[in-house]
């Protein structure tokens, strides 16, 4: 019998543990709640690092298990040693949803396992239910955003990918008196391909990464060029935002293209987010549209941004940024 | 060196219309192929260009007018390509396509050192396909590929973008890759590609081709299925302020900031 709801605990580069990781365990204790209370437990990889800390999380977090592979070699992240452990697992206490923050990492690692599992995965969801026949209804967007499609599966565990704050965390803490328990695994025995061989850090334009920015200054061509956007670089400083940018600014190459916010860039979904000289295209609001509050400012009244902002203003960047830097810093 | 590219024919999203009962219309809809495709081909050609004994086939599973986008990938340069089409293939979802393309890769291409794939496709969007295909195969994977920076002795060099910068990573070949947009374009098909693309034998492979059984593929062999699709709930668009000054402007924009 499939039982729980298992979730995978990530961390980054130096053991913290990722936000994703607490919206997944808030929406869990909902779904929880529709299956009978179920356990809810997770999957932590370590190599030590902040390991007491990351415990301490997880048991305010509503964890009644945590299962943990502690090991020097699983300090780099590897999708062949986490996926084998990860399937070991499930095969072991046989979770009826298995839940993974839609990460870079966990659009690798999720699809391995479900395929190794033989069992099915929702991309990049945005809502996760339980519906009145007790399976996991996962809703994502499609069609680059113009369909909502909710999917079902018919085998164990339930698998989906969440997009990382979309959902909200726990406003209070659920204390749980957690159980700990170290796995047990060989990893001599899984052959690795593949070798991280140097990590380079990003040198984005602004201190904030883009993916955890509350504030996200963005421009697109009507930014025009370098100076343009060394503008939305001092906004997003005063700010303590980020910056980013339409697929037509990093085409112009005032941009990199690690910052462009769309269908083939980012999905971002900061409290706020101003669009300077963004004319609007689909393929980018698909990728800012979940904001909390969209300010747009472009000379063109009829610019299709203005039917996504909440505050649109006809006008020109090139006149009204340098002044609001100034009230700003003033 | 033997490269496949897998790619697959995508509605242009930029161009939907919705019917009256808020289903998408297809009738009319532009078909191309899905543009990180045009990177994993642009990306196999160019380690043509620069190594010795490059061929690339590329596949696509679909329906047979899917032959468009195989001619349009010899067109750019790949040396010869097929469709993996069968009704029985219907429906299937990410981990049945997988299935699919991983066994008529075997079936038909046999001795394969590197597999490309796009990131995601702009339609399903689900960017699980090549790792689908690469658990199948037993092979290691690679998502998020910006570049492949060399292949030596059977070694690939590749960077990969993560959220928090740039990875370089060595995989032991044979290997999927999934590609994301590049740095550089696509390339554009020359007056001798056309030549190639329209005399290019194109073959058609149907299940009993690629040693599959009827339960592993199509909906029959997927383990999701779609209980719900909807038209996501517009945005109404806010406020639009014509301001008589940029500093009208500022304060408007100081009072959205603090609101
Ligand atoms: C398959 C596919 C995927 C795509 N993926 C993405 C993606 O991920 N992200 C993305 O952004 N795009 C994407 N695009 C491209 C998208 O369709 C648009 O072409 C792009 O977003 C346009 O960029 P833009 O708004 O900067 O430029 P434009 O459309 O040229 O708009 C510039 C705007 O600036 C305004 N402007 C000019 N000067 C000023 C001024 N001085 N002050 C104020 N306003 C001014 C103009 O009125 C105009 O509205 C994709 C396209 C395709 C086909
Ligand atoms: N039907 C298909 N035929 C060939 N390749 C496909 C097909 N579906 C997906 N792919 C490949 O898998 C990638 C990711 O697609 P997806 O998992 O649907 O987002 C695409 O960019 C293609 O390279």
């Amino acid at each position: 019998m499939a039982k729980g709801i298992l979730i995978y605990a990530q961390t980054d580069r130096n053991g913290i543990l990722q936000n994703v990781v607490l919206e997944l365990a808030k929406t869990a204790q909902d779904l929880s709640q529709k299956l009978d209370n179920c356990e809810i437990n997770a999957i932590l990889f370590t190599d030590g690092t902040n390991l007491e800390e990351n415990k301490n999380i997880l048991s305010k977090n509503g964890f009644n298990k945590v299962y943990i592979a502690n090991s020097l070699k699983l300090k780099q992240y590897s999708t062949e040693y986490y996926s084998k452990i990860t399937v070991d697992l499930i095969k072991n206490i046989t979770p009826e949803i298995f839940l993974i923050g839609a990460t870079t990492q966990g659009r690798e690692l999720a699809p391995v396992v479900a395929t190794t599992l033989n069992t099915g995965l929702t991309a990049d969801c945005t809502k996760l239910d339980i519906n009145e026949k007790g399976q996991l209804a996962s809703t994502r967007p499609t069609f680059g955003g113009n369909l909502m499609a909710t999917i079902l599966c018919k085998n164990y565990p339930q698998m989906a990918t969440v997009r990382p704050k979309v959902l909200k965390k726990a406003e209070n803490e659920i204390i749980k008196n957690t159980e700990f328990i170290e796995l047990d695994f060989d990893l001599s025995t899984i052959e690795k391909h593949v070798e991280l061989v140097e990590f380079i850090e990003n040198k984005q334009l602004a201190d904030v990464r883009i993916d955890e920015a509350e504030i996200i200054v963005a421009g697109g061509k009507g930014m025009k060029n370098q100076q343009g956007f060394e503008l939305l670089q001092e906004l997003a400083q005063v700010l303590g935002g980020s910056v980013g940018a339409s697929r037509g600014a990093v085409d112009m190459k005032l941009a990199d293209s690690s910052i462009q916010v769309g269908q083939t860039g980012k999905t971002v979904v900061p409290k706020i987010y101003i669009a300077c000289g963004i004319s609007g295209a689909i393929q980018h609001t698909v990728g800012m549209s979940g904001s909390d509050k969209i300010i747009a400012i472009n000379k063109d009244k009829n610019a299709p941004i203005f039917k996504v902002a909440d505050v649109g203003i006809v006008g020109d960047v090139f006149e009204i940024l340098p002044k609001l830097i100034n009230k700003l810093k003033g | 060196m033997k490269i496949a590219v897998c790619v697959k024919q995508v509605p242009d999203t930029a161009d939907i219309k919705w019917t009256e009962n808020n289903t998408i219309q297809r009738e009319g809809l532009e078909s191309i192929i899905n543009p990180f495709d045009m990177y994993a081909l642009e990306t196999a050609l160019k380690l043509k260009d620069r190594e010795q004994n490059v061929n690339i086939t590329t596949l696509t599973m679909g329906p047979p007018q899917a032959e468009e986008i195989i001619r349009k990938a010899i067109s750019l340069g790949i040396d010869d390509g097929f469709v993996v089409t069968d009704k029985k293939f219907a429906g299937a979802d990410t981990a049945a396509t997988g299935r699919t393309l991983a066994a008529a890769i075997k079936e038909k291409i046999k001795e394969v050192d590197l597999i490309l794939c796009g990131q995601f496709a702009t339609d399903g969007d689900t960017a699980q396909t090549g790792p689908a295909i690469s658990v199948n195969l037993n092979y290691p994977v690679i998502t998020y590929v910006k570049e492949i920076l060399s292949v030596e002795n059977n070694i690939a060099t590749v960077k990969k973008e993560v959220e928090d910068g740039t990875e370089i990573l060595k995989v032991k070949l044979p290997a999927v890759l999934c590609m994301l947009k590049c740095d550089y374009e696509p390339r554009r098909p020359l007056i001798k590609g056309f030549k190639n693309a329209q005399k290019a034998e194109i073959k058609f492979y149907g299940l009993n081709d690629i040693g599959l059984e009827v339960e592993q593929v199509g909906i029959k062999g997927s383990p999701t299925y779609v209980s719900k699709a909807f038209r996501p709930e517009q945005k109404q668009g806010g406020e639009i302020f014509v301001p008589d000054n940029a500093d009208d402007a500022v304060n408007k924009i100081l009072e959205a900031l603090n609101g």
